[in-house]
């Protein structure tokens, strides 16, 4: 039977070393500080770019996200292994996918990000990544109870192609509508002309990035959350040495480039209200954990054919335009003016998905 | 009398939780898993055999794996 050498320890260190490096030279070529690769802030500036938020300083149609997609979907049919399924609780997982990112909009960063940040020197970033531990670890506490999503089921192939055509659809305005400098719109597609979304590396840099991270990664099954939930509920630490690679790669790269500052205050696109960092991304691993992936872990999964994940990713591009109309979504200055109660509802609603997706046999009666 | 835990369609981490949760009962013996997808296959051998447990075969059949695990 053929091997797959990224499924080896070897494997999964070398992704998350490869994505660390390339992070970090991502910022090197245009992307914003300690934010080389960001998939929540990446969701959130492809839904300015569509106009479903109108925060007009994160609108950007960002290519990694798209080539992560399609990278994932190249591997997956090269290797066999792409496979239209869906079915598993999909509106489930569209509301974790939501309140994913209001939590993680609270704290500025995906798990990915909080890797980043802490290897740009971020302190504030070890806040986030303790809540993110504190989240999943709850997520493993509902495993242990009987929670799950139930079966998917398999679908016709054409199925596990809407996501990654919806990618191509989003490549396709870009080229259409290309950026004009200076103009905040071109077409149908919004461009930020300052602030985060105007910081980006080229666009083919950005795409074959994104498509050699999402090969690797649908190969590996790297994922941050993957990584502790692993720890917690099995002590298996293979997944965890992929971002311990990642992290590590990524804080040499930065040091190589005079990208590391260390510091809690002034850090770009972060702030410095540490329990709103250790509570939003708490809400967001939970989230993730209850849902089965990190974002980046859900992109590459809906590139091989997963609606499931496909469906938990269009949740977070809701929960990104909901966090920016709604003043949900924090900013350097610090929590936006609704974000508080928007991390508490969605504790709330992740603890009822969690309390009530159990196994009929494991709820006591 | 064979233990066999269907996890198709089961998404991570369910497959390699239910397998766990049969071979811990067990000090010996032959458990049958079934999974549908290359990563399930992955994770439910890695698991398995970091507790002590051999795998003595795969097999692919429609688009899943039987995987038989002994100790």
């Amino acid at each position: 039977m053929r091997k797959n050498f990224f499924s080896s320890r070897f494997g999964i260190i070398g992704t998350g070393i490869f994505i660390g490096i390339l992070a970090a030279l991502l910022q090197k070529w245009g992307n914003p500080g300690n934010m080389g690769v960001c998939v929540a802030c990446f969701d959130r500036d492809i839904a300015g770019a569509l106009g479903l938020h109108r925060a007009d300083v994160v609108q950007y149609m960002r290519p990694e996200i798209i080539g992560f997609v399609l990278g994932s979907c190249i591997a997956a049919l090269f290797f066999k292994e792409f496979r239209a399924r869906s079915g598993s609780s999909p509106l489930v997982r569209f509301v974790l996918g939501v309140f994913a990112m209001i939590g993680a909009l609270v704290f500025l960063g995906c798990p990915w990000r909080a890797l980043l940040r802490l290897a740009g020197g971020d302190w504030n970033a070890i806040f986030g990544i303790l809540g993110l531990a504190v989240g999943v670890f709850a997520g493993t506490l509902f495993f242990r109870g009987g929670y799950d999503l139930g079966r998917s089921n398999s679908n016709r192939t054409g199925a596990g192609w809407i996501m990654p055509l919806i990618m191509l659809g989003f490549l396709a305005l870009m080229f259409i509508f290309p950026q004009v400098p200076g103009e905040p719109k071109s077409g149908v597609l919004f461009y930020s002309v300052k602030g985060p979304g105007s910081m980006h590396a080229p666009l083919l840099v950005s795409l074959v990035v994104g498509l050699a991270v999402g090969f690797a990664a649908q190969r590996s099954r790297f994922c941050t959350m993957g990584a502790l939930r692993d720890l917690f509920l099995f002590r298996q630490t293979h997944l965890f040495m992929g971002i311990v690679g990642l992290a590590l790669a990524a804080f040499v790269t930065n040091l190589i480039l005079g990208q590391f500052k260390p510091g809690f205050a002034g850090q770009p696109v972060a702030h410095t209200m540490g329990i709103w960092n250790f509570a939003g991304m708490a809400l967001a691993g939970l989230a993730f954990a209850l849902a089965g992936g990190c974002p980046g872990r859900q992109l590459f999964l809906a590139g091989e054919g997963d609606g499931d994940a496909g469906i938990f990713v269009l949740g977070m591009i809701t929960g990104a335009a909901i966090s920016h109309n709604f003043g949900l979504a924090s900013s350097p200055a610090g929590v936006g003016p609704y974000g508080i109660p928007g991390v508490i509802i969605g504790f709330l609603v992740c603890i009822f998905i969690g309390f009530a997706m159990r196994k009929r046999s494991a709820v006591a009666s | 009398m064979d233990n066999v835990v269907d996890a198709r369609g089961l998404s991570c981490p369910q497959p390699v939780l239910e397998t766990l949760n049969v071979i811990k009962k067990l000090s010996s013996g032959t458990v049958t898993v079934l999974v549908d997808s290359e990563t399930s296959k992955e994770n439910v051998t890695r698991a398995a055999t970091s507790s002590g447990w051999n795998v003595e075969d795969v097999t692919e059949k429609e688009g899943a794996f039987q995987i038989i695990l002994k100790k």
